[in-house]
């Protein structure tokens, strides 16, 4: 008489199905081996590579389990029952499973691994890790091309935007030949030459309220390179609530700013600005322009920063705002605090789920202006027709030097105020600017002092350009 | 092979994952098994077994996979697959999943998001145990 053998139903197929087996033996080690001597596929999966029995492989003689009679000297008799039964483990990824590095990887990051605060550790780390940019643009460029190089295992990329031939003075993530295509197809390829290893998430969208949270979750790291503050302040607090790391970045023609915002260790980008400034107060890059430089500056600190906080290295600009003037060349440094009544991050924070961060930037609040804007086709009309039009480009002289509309007379939107005794308040005034928008603060300003009929035109002297001027240079 | 998974089976595991939350929940699917397919007829939720690390751990202790299996097979059904969740992790394996796992059993996988049950997938270790294949799942419909 031999002993039985139970077989539990994941094991059943290698063993032709079966669920009951009968076998000669005098011990539960020799009743094993014989039987994956019959059934080799069954090796692997009872046994590891040292001939050990798996840990979740438990094996019950009748009602106990080996591990309390003799292991696999326990003996058997005739009529025994022997069971194989699974204990069943897993779980979620944690640190002590980080990716272990091919060759290649280490011939690539061998600099990286003969530094002691690196290492293998520390570039599996890397390997491991998943960091989310926002903005494919100035500052998204150096970042992600030095997170790519060192090896960051996902990097994601958020923009929605195509390139265009005036991003590429600094976008140096595009090339001339990838004007008129997505940001992400052309970061992607770029990307992708300078380290095929690192994993490309693309997203393809604007970053809003709806669904900030789902893609900022994915990722331990978010490097902020957005130019306009609702999606700064949508950035900082989807972060606060998800308990990531927000590494900040921001630039403005020669000055730039840098820090990590990290409520679990200090304080966030509303501890430091509570209140978005009033809308137009703060130019864009568009237009005020910016060195293409300084991007590469602020832009190559927040990979710096992303890396020593993945790698848990030196100290990072959590609780520091790092304030670079170019011109000067210098950097300086401001201490932040936690605001204990931030409203976010604070002891009793009154945003708990992300707010619509346009209305909250007063985006979209601005004064109508039904009628005060005349397109440049309609323009160029009137003035064809002879109609007496006063023409005033409120842009800075040395943008006027670029270029401009014959006629046109130079006051710059700063000197305005001061400068409107010469205009006639009867005249039908145009103003005009690089893209529209301070020729409607012009537009406010004269409307106010008293001028009836003024209007200003609709998307600057860009527009002009586009349309009625082909042999007019744009900037 | 093929899961059938019932909504309701569905709807458990999601629950079971959100009201064991920020622990992994587990349990064992209990069905039959027929042409290439696993059908599932009813859930046996189990306690996770860790003492240590119940976030990203979970154990089936081998008594209570005997006494599971053995309540199972009184109602003529066998032990055909595992569910655990994973606190704030995607629904893939890792590492360790796959390093303790067990052939032919389906392993469905549902990620729990700040509490709130996400994406749920199966997966099946490859009989050289080299890599865990994602499982169709076939939604039945009663």
């Amino acid at each position: 008489m031999a002993v039985t053998i139970l077989i539990p139903t994941p094991l059943r197929p290698f063993v032709d199905g079966r669920g009951v087996l009968q076998l000669e033996a005098t011990t539960v080690g020799e009743l094993l081996e014989r039987l994956t001597a019959e059934h080799d596929a069954l090796r692997p999966h009872l046994f590891a590579g040292d001939g050990r029995l798996r840990s979740f492989v438990n094996v019950y003689v009748n009602d106990r389990d080996i591990r309390q009679l003799s292991q696999k000297e326990t003996p058997v008799q005739p009529g025994d029952t022997v069971s194989i039964v699974p204990s069943i483990a897993g779980g979620t990824a944690v640190a002590a499973e980080l990716p272990k590095l091919s060759h290649e990887e280490i011939l690539r990051y061998s600099r990286h691994l003969i530094l002691p605060d690196v290492g293998t550790a520390g570039q599996r780390k890397l390997k491991g890790a998943r960091v989310l940019l926002v903005g494919a643009g100035g500052l998204g460029s150096p970042a992600a091309l030095y997170l790519a190089a060192a090896g960051v295992g996902t990097l994601g990329l958020v923009d929605f935007d195509v390139v265009d031939k005036t991003n590429l003075q600094r976008q140096i993530l595009h090339g001339t030949s990838k004007i008129g295509t997505s940001k992400l197809e052309s970061a992607k390829e770029r990307l992708h030459d300078i380290n095929p290893n690192v994993r490309i998430e693309t997203f393809e969208t604007r970053l809003n309220s709806e669904n900030a949270l789902d893609i900022i979750r994915e990722f331990d790291v978010v490097a902020d390179g957005t130019d306009n503050f609702p999606t700064r302040y949508l950035v900082n607090d989807a972060c606060v609530l998800l308990g990531k790391p927000n590494v900040y970045g921001s630039i403005f023609r020669f000055e730039g700013q840098a820090s990590v915002f990290y409520a679990k260790e200090g304080p966030c980008y509303r501890c430091l600005y509570a209140e978005p400034p009033p809308p137009g107060l703060v130019p864009s890059c568009a237009e005020g322009g910016v060195l293409g430089v300084l991007p590469g500056i602020i832009g190559s600190i927040q990979a710096m920063e992303t890396i020593k906080l993945i790698l848990g290295r030196g100290e990072t600009l959590i609780g520091r705002l790092l304030l670079f003037d170019a011109l000067r060349l210098k950097f300086r440094e401001l201490k932040l605090e936690r605001d204990p009544d931030c409203p976010v991050c604070g002891r009793k924070p009154t945003i708990t789920s992300l707010i619509d961060y346009e209305a909250f930037c007063g985006v979209g609040s601005e004064p109508a202006y039904d009628g005060a804007e005349v397109t440049a086709l309609d323009l160029k009309e009137e003035l064809d027709a002879g109609k007496p039009i006063v023409l005033v480009d409120v842009r800075e002289p040395h943008e006027y030097e670029i270029v401009n509309i014959d006629g046109a007379r130079l006051i710059p939107l700063g000197d305005l105020p001061e400068r409107l005794r010469e205009l006639d308040d009867h005249a039908e005034i145009v103003t005009h600017c690089h893209h529209g928008a301070r020729s409607l603060k012009a537009l406010e300003i004269l409307r106010a002092a008293g001028f009836a009929k003024v209007r200003s035109l609709k998307g600057g002297i860009d527009a002009w350009a586009v349309n009625i001027d082909p042999g007019m240079a744009r900037y | 092979m093929t899961l059938v998974l019932e909504p309701r089976h569905r709807d458990a595991m999601r629950r079971h994952g959100e009201a064991d939350y920020p622990r992994e929940a587990c349990g064992l699917i209990g069905g039959t098994a027929e042409d290439g397919r696993k059908i599932a007829v009813s859930l046996v939720p189990l306690r996770n077994a860790r003492t240590d690390a119940l976030r990203t751990r979970y154990l089936i202790d081998p008594d209570a996979f005997r006494r599971a299996q053995d309540t199972l097979e009184r109602d003529g059904l066998e032990v055909i697959g595992v569910y655990h969740s994973h606190p704030d992790h995607p629904p893939v394996p890792s590492a360790f999943d796959r390093e303790h796992a067990w052939p032919w059993l389906s392993y469905v996988i549902v990620e729990v998001r700040g509490g709130r049950a996400g994406e749920h997938k199966s997966w099946v270790l490859a009989d050289d145990r080299g890599a865990f294949g994602e499982e169709t799942i076939w939604q039945s419909r009663s």
